[in-house]
């Protein structure tokens, strides 16, 4: 067109490349908002500690030490609220005008849905480490080979990124990112409760354990409990995978129809 | 396409929002390398107009073309020759100023390399080399609007819009956008800007659209726009006590139409903005009137509106607040 090196890059190549222009627009802009990295480090390490020396005491896991026990419940927990940055961060982009300026450019249409969510993995992959390093601190070990350890990172990744979506769908449905913050937490937050994150199932009320039990929090925890511990698998592992890739199949659609539907087309 | 065929024409544009008509058949032509400037008040449709033609709405009914490209059919090869601006700068805050261009240049398909040389080239030339490696967050409004406009301008995009490029500026800043924008239609843009302010689509474009509840009612220059809304306003505030009769016997030979007094202020159409305070100051002395002011005015957005579609340009507001909220 006009000399200005612009040359277009069809397809796959396209997308590929604007998703990880936008990836790396937002992984660069995150150290320089410090609410975001103190959620990403801080209050992490917060809960862990919290749960480890003030409740742990006070609730017995038969078989397992509190840290054995917490670690892989605190870590999913936390996975799952990766994507929040995704929710804020979108909403922000669409009331900035900065989603029309993205629009209006011959970018590939999915990148900047695709790029969020692909950033989520990186900074998922960065929480992971430093809660899996400050839980092997404060007396966390793995009772695994490395190839289970790693399949039970590989399916925490899964895990987050299924969130990702969720939360994308929430930063484009809230009218604010206050909003989007608290759809988020009421939705979202009560479940990593009601489940065996943080304590056995079997200590709840018989309602609360029916629905622990089919909780997919319940099922990714226990997944990696016994991916990480040693423990047997049963049908938590295929069933875990299961739901991340579930939870993407019905919110990937959904968030990507409605950021078409904000084009008015 | 030849050469001479405009580069943006819209037919019988229509779109509404729930109740709300935001446009209600629009027809428009931009002729290549001209600036055309969309004047209104809030919620007349000027917004929706550069929304569908950036591809970022659908219309109704109605088509759009930009260097004949279809607003719809061809939107991906049309979205490679246009830049926008809009009203609310769209840049990243927590990105520097480099970092933003850069971002849009490799969204545009240049190498990083490419993106950063051009970068470079726009901070210099909109004065924001220093500004440049700062976040945005650190920027004024002026500097911001300046960076926005910068963005729009990576690709050196042929046809650009600039949604209100001045709204909410200082005067200092609004004057040095302005020649900013100067200078890049002399390069041989086409440039559609959307404006509130008569005194912005005076000075900057070309043909001046007057638009109100989403239908155009006025086009032409900008003198022939003044023919039709009337001179200069000569507006005297007389001394309490000062006899009116006495003031608009004194002023009437100079007057384009009867002076009409209220309240102590007397106010006529004048025919020429020459001398006619240093006349208007000597008649009344002559005359014995005790002035307490006295002042030119220029018409406004508001003379226009009021001559043209006989409300203030103040109202429907309502609809520009629906385009948003549809927006969102």
């Amino acid at each position: 067109m006009s000399g200005v090196g612009v040359t277009r890059r069809g397809g796959v190549r396209g997308l590929v490349t604007d998703t990880l222009v936008i990836a790396e627009r937002n992984l660069i802009r995150l150290p320089r908002a410090p609410e975001l990295l103190l959620a990403f480090t801080v209050q992490p390490i917060m809960f862990l500690l919290l749960f480890r020396y003030v409740f742990g005491g006070a609730i017995s896991t038969p078989g397992l030490s509190y840290v054995q026990f917490l670690i892989p419940g605190i870590i999913v927990q936390n996975i799952a609220f990766g994507g929040f940055v995704t929710a804020l961060g979108l909403n922000e982009d669409v009331h900035k005008g900065l989603i029309d300026r993205f629009r209006s450019l011959p970018m590939a249409r999915a990148a900047v849905l695709a790029g969020r969510t692909f950033s989520d993995l990186v900074t998922n992959t960065l929480s992971l480490a430093i809660l899996l390093v400050t839980g092997v601190i404060i007396g966390f070990s793995f009772n695994a080979d490395v190839l289970h350890i790693v399949a039970g990172i590989l399916l925490l990744l899964l895990f987050g990124y299924a969130f990702s979506w969720v939360f994308a769908f929430v930063g484009l449905i809230a009218s604010t990112p206050e909003s989007a913050n608290s759809v988020a937490f009421i939705a979202i937050f009560p479940l990593t409760f009601i489940s065996s994150a943080f304590v056995p199932v079997a200590s709840m009320p018989s309602v609360l354990q029916a629905f622990a039990k089919v909780n997919p929090f319940t099922i990714t925890v226990n997944a990696i409990r016994a991916l990480w511990l040693g423990l047997p698998p049963g049908n938590y592992v295929w069933q875990a995978t299961l739901w991340a890739v579930g939870i993407t199949a019905v919110f990937a659609p959904l968030a990507v129809s409605r950021y078409r539907k904000q084009a008015g087309s | 396409m030849t050469s001479d065929a405009p580069a943006i024409t819209v037919r019988g544009l229509v779109k509404s929002f729930g109740e709300v008509k935001a446009l209600a058949g629009v027809d428009l032509d931009v002729t290549r390398g001209t600036i055309l400037g969309l004047l209104g008040p809030n919620g007349a449709g000027k917004t929706t107009i550069v929304r569908v033609l950036t591809t970022l709405l659908r219309a109704d009914a109605g088509t759009a073309t930009v260097l004949g490209l279809d607003v719809v059919e061809d939107a991906a090869e049309l979205r490679e020759q246009i830049g926008l601006a809009g009203q609310y700068a769209a840049v990243d805050e927590n990105l520097t100023g480099l970092e933003n261009l850069v971002m849009v240049g490799r969204l545009y398909g240049m190498t990083r390399r490419r993106a950063r040389v051009r970068g470079n080239e726009l901070l210099a030339s909109f004065d924001l080399e220093d500004a440049g490696k700062r976040t945005v967050k650190t920027y004024s409004g002026g500097m911001r609007r300046r960076l926005d406009l910068a963005a729009a301008l990576v690709a050196k995009p042929p046809v650009l819009f600039l949604d209100e490029p001045t709204t909410g500026l200082d005067p200092r800043s609004r004057l040095s956008m302005w020649e900013v924008i100067e200078s890049l239609v002399s390069g041989g843009t086409t440039l559609m800007l959307t404006t509130q302010y008569l005194e912005e689509a005076d000075r900057l474009a070309d043909t001046i659209v007057v638009i109100d509840h989403g239908l155009i009612i006025a086009e032409g220059t900008s003198d022939e726009l003044k023919d039709r809304v009337g001179g200069e306003r000569l507006e005297v505030r007389l001394e309490d006590g000062a006899s009116f009769d006495d003031a608009v016997r004194a002023l009437e030979p100079m007057a384009d139409d009867r002076p009409s007094c209220e309240g102590g202020l007397v106010t006529m159409n004048v025919r020429q903005r020459h001398g006619t305070i240093v006349e208007a100051v000597r008649r009344l002395s002559d005359a014995g009137v005790e002035v307490d002011d006295l002042a030119l005015r220029r018409p406004t957005l508001d003379d226009v509106f009021l001559t043209l579609t006989g409300h203030a340009a103040e109202e429907a507001v309502a609809a520009e607040d629906e385009d948003r909220k549809a927006v969102v």
